[in-house]
């Protein structure tokens, strides 16, 4: 949509995180070989340590392998006049620029001075009718491949040669700094942050880089004069390392010998997120400077006094559908006996692959979206191979729609066994309820028609059942029944998610444990709803060795009333 | 350019709880007041994946001078806001010092390991006799409980900025806190907001 509205002559923003520029690299590499008309501003942001993510892969290296410059803010206000900056540079080259962001940057805020908004409406149109060569009416292809490729590349360096001058390369320090630091990014802080602690500021000079791809050669060659020592600081693996030191070995005849701190000799870690800590360390040892600590007699406390704060581990929320979902996928392969598993995808239910409390110990493998569906069909071909455990997949109604529908026409086409589960909770919940096909209303605000899951799954042929996951009688049955069957099986499990906005706050039943009903340790149980269901909103309570529940935590979904097998747990329909 | 004086530059807040419990608006609330007061400030927001009930942490970073990074650097909290009692222990283990102040609520949240019974929730007693051995100032909240009272739970949060008003590190007030939040929220939900906000500022005086 954004390539389509540059094409028209629009300026236009792209927002992904690392992941989404895996999935788009496809389209990108072709994009930029064609080129872009009206600015076109990719920004992506990149998880160091994976705070909320399956991977800590870079997008950086995206911007070397498609060959177009990469800018990288700093602070708040950098990120708002970096990106303006990278519509004019994109309309400059008549190509994608790439902004990249990290956790740090994105998951943060701070003060930002706005400026005006340039004034009028753009109109869009397509011109397409002169020749391949015209890049303002030519038709939009990256053929022909070479002569286009060598464009490209020209676009490259020209934005190399203004990035020479770019007011986003700033250097603070003394003039020949013992230690020279090169940062970008969040990392830039943490450096300026380190300097501050270790009262380091005139012994090193940080070098802050906003354009990393291509880095400015004249820029960095004069820096690289100026000092013996030069630590590289960044995040996760070498990239402007890697540049850098090839640019000094080009110069090597006047830049000098140096010596490299960074990633490749293990000043810094090669994996996991920096923080003003590590570059406290790091920087103190070059310069042999002491951090600053507090008294051993307080760190003695601290330690002694903190060590046995119980864990807080993941799990999903109270009134949960997931939670639910779970429930039945686990007494259904209880019952089955063949040793069956779920092959996990991408969403909030993903939990149930990483932790024991939110999938039973059901849910076995996770990677990119849409995956478990395609490792699904995998498995359920491998039937002459020997396997007979039956495999099921489960997938978001957001990740459905955006990847697993091309997983499932190939499991019903290559007639593999599975039993596929879209845990459909009509929201993309995890990250915070956007529009998705399934919904009425699309990003924009408009009325929208639904794509409807039930309805395409059917399309493929395979048989569609549709079961509310808080029935937990009826959704296991039908799972049994489902797990005999060979071939494609659907099972959607629709029950909207607890944080919507039409149910958050609200609770459906008032639940209680009728004392009288809860045998406690008594009952052969075993504490079922605590110890094995483990919802937040049940509570254990050891003096009078019963379960309860948690009026705050509670968010009154009835569900666990179907566990208790000696039917203590009571829900009523709650007054409005 | 501020008005006010900060004691000490930057001065760092660690606003820690359990996803669900207003973490994030509490650390916009109190960063906005301070925005508002001409001071530069960075939050750093743990998201994603630690609101389904784990531990959720904002760093809160107020200067007159620079923009400080969104992590604050082990051992460096002024002040630890704590939604939940043993959040409270766990920041303190990572950002503590012999001066630093800390505010919590006691109301707690049970972990998934304390549920099961496999691990177990320190007592009041002895969530109050570690935070003090390790603060320089206490304050201890009954948040949750004034909120309940407010009729919605989630103003435990409010109380809590409240409370910071109370204990006087910052300077912020009742009247800025309106000020602020008149901007941000539908005006059927200020006025508990404000009584949530009074009776933290007084509980915490």
């Amino acid at each position: 949509m954004a390539a389509a509205a540059s094409f028209a002559g629009l300026r236009s923003l792209c927002v992904m995180k690392q992941n989404g520029v895996n999935v788009a690299s496809d389209f990108l590499l072709h994009l930029t070989g064609s080129g872009t008309r009206g600015g076109m501003v990719l920004v992506s942001c990149d998880d160091p340590g994976a705070l909320s993510s399956g991977n800590e892969g870079e997008s950086r290296h995206f911007a070397r392998l498609m060959e177009i410059p990469l800018l990288e803010p700093a602070d708040f206000q950098e990120a708002k006049e970096l990106t303006r900056w990278a519509f004019d540079l994109s309309e400059r080259i008549r190509n994608v620029v790439m902004v990249r962001s990290v956790t740090r940057m994105s998951h943060a805020s701070g003060n930002v001075v706005l400026g005006r908004l340039p004034e009028g409406t753009a109109t869009a149109a397509f011109r397409c009718d002169g020749p391949v060569s015209d890049p303002d009416c030519g038709p939009v292809i990256s053929t022909p491949v070479v002569a286009k490729h060598r464009l490209q590349q020209e676009k490259l360096r020209k934005a190399a040669t203004l990035f020479e001058k770019s007011p986003f390369n700033r250097y603070e320090g003394p003039k020949n700094p013992e230690l020279l630091i090169i940062a970008s990014s969040a990392c830039t802080l943490y450096s300026r942050e380190a300097v501050s602690i270790l009262h380091a500021g005139k012994r090193a000079g940080i070098l802050k880089l906003g354009t990393t791809w291509p880095v400015p050669p004249k820029l960095l060659k004069k820096h690289l004069l100026s000092a013996k020592k030069i630590l590289i600081v960044e995040e996760v693996i070498p990239f402007l390392e890697e540049q850098v030191k090839i640019l000094a070995a080009e110069h090597a005849n006047d830049v000098g010998i140096k010596e490299w701190y960074g990633k490749n000799d293990g000043t810094l870690p090669m994996a996991g997120e920096l923080n003003p800590d590590l570059l406290v360390a790091a920087i103190g040892r070059i310069l042999g400077i002491d951090p600053p600590e507090v008294s051993e007699a307080y760190r003695d406390k601290l330690r002694a006094l903190t060590a046995a704060v119980p864990k807080r581990e993941q799990t999903f929320c109270p009134g949960c559908p997931h939670r639910a979902s779970f429930w039945s996928i686990r007494e259904a392969l209880q019952r089955d006996h063949r040793g069956g598993f779920v092959c996990g995808d991408i969403g909030c239910y993903a939990m149930a692959s990483l932790f024991p409390a939110a999938g039973f110990h059901t849910s076995k493998t996770l990677h990119s979206m849409g995956s478990g569906t395609g490792i699904a069909s995998g498995f359920g071909k491998l039937g002459p191979f020997g396997m007979e455990q039956p495999v099921l997949a489960v997938c978001g109604d957001s990740t459905f729609y955006h990847a697993a529908i091309p997983a499932l026409i190939n499991a019903v086409h290559q007639r593999a066994d599975i039993t596929f589960i879209a845990l459909d909770n009509s929201g993309t919940a995890m990250t915070g309820f956007q529009p998705h096909p399934g919904i009425d209303v699309n990003a924009m605000g408009e009325k929208t028609p639904m794509v409807d899951i039930a309805a395409l799954c059917r399309a493929t042929g395979a048989p569609v059942v549709t079961c509310d996951p808080f029935d937990l009688t009826k959704t296991r049955e039908t799972l049994n029944r489902l797990l005999e069957e060979r071939g494609v099986k659907v099972l959607i499990l629709k029950q909207s998610c607890a944080l919507s906005p039409e149910k958050k706050g609200k609770k459906q039943f008032h639940v209680r444990v009728d004392e009288a009903l809860c045998r406690g340790d008594a009952c052969g149980c075993n504490r079922l709803c605590t110890r094995i269901f483990r919802c937040p909103g049940l509570l254990w309570n050891r003096e009078r060795k019963k379960a309860e529940i948690d009026e705050v935590i509670c968010a009154g979904c009835g569900f666990c009333a179907a566990i208790c097998p000696a039917g203590a747990i009571r829900k009523e329909e709650a007054s409005a | 350019m501020t008005k006010r004086r900060l004691n000490k530059d930057p001065y760092n807040i660690v606003i820690t709880g359990v996803g669900g419990q207003g973490n994030v608006m509490a650390s916009r609330v109190l960063s906005n007041m301070m925005v508002h007061e001409g001071f530069r400030v960075t939050i750093g927001e743990t998201f994603g994946m630690s609101q389904r009930g784990g531990s959720v942490m904002s760093h809160v970073r107020v200067s007159s001078k620079a923009v400080w990074s969104p992590q604050i650097p082990k051992g460096q909290a002024d002040l630890i806001v704590a939604l939940e009692p043993i959040e409270a222990i766990r920041v303190l283990a990572d950002y503590g010092n012999p001066s630093v102040k800390v505010i919590v609520n006691l109301r707690p949240v049970y972990p998934v390991g304390v549920i099961t019974g496999a691990e177990e929730y320190p007592s009041e007693t002895v969530i109050r006799e570690t935070v003090a051995a390790l603060a320089a100032e206490v304050r201890f909240l009954a948040a949750t409980d004034e909120a309940i009272r407010l009729g919605n739970p989630i103003l435990g949060n409010i109380v809590m900025i409240g409370a910071v008003s109370g204990l006087g590190v910052l300077p912020i007030d009742r009247e800025l806190f309106e000020k602020v939040i008149r901007e941000g929220m539908p005006a059927s939900r200020v006025e508990a907001n404000l009584r949530a906000f009074a009776i933290g500022e007084t509980a915490a005086a």
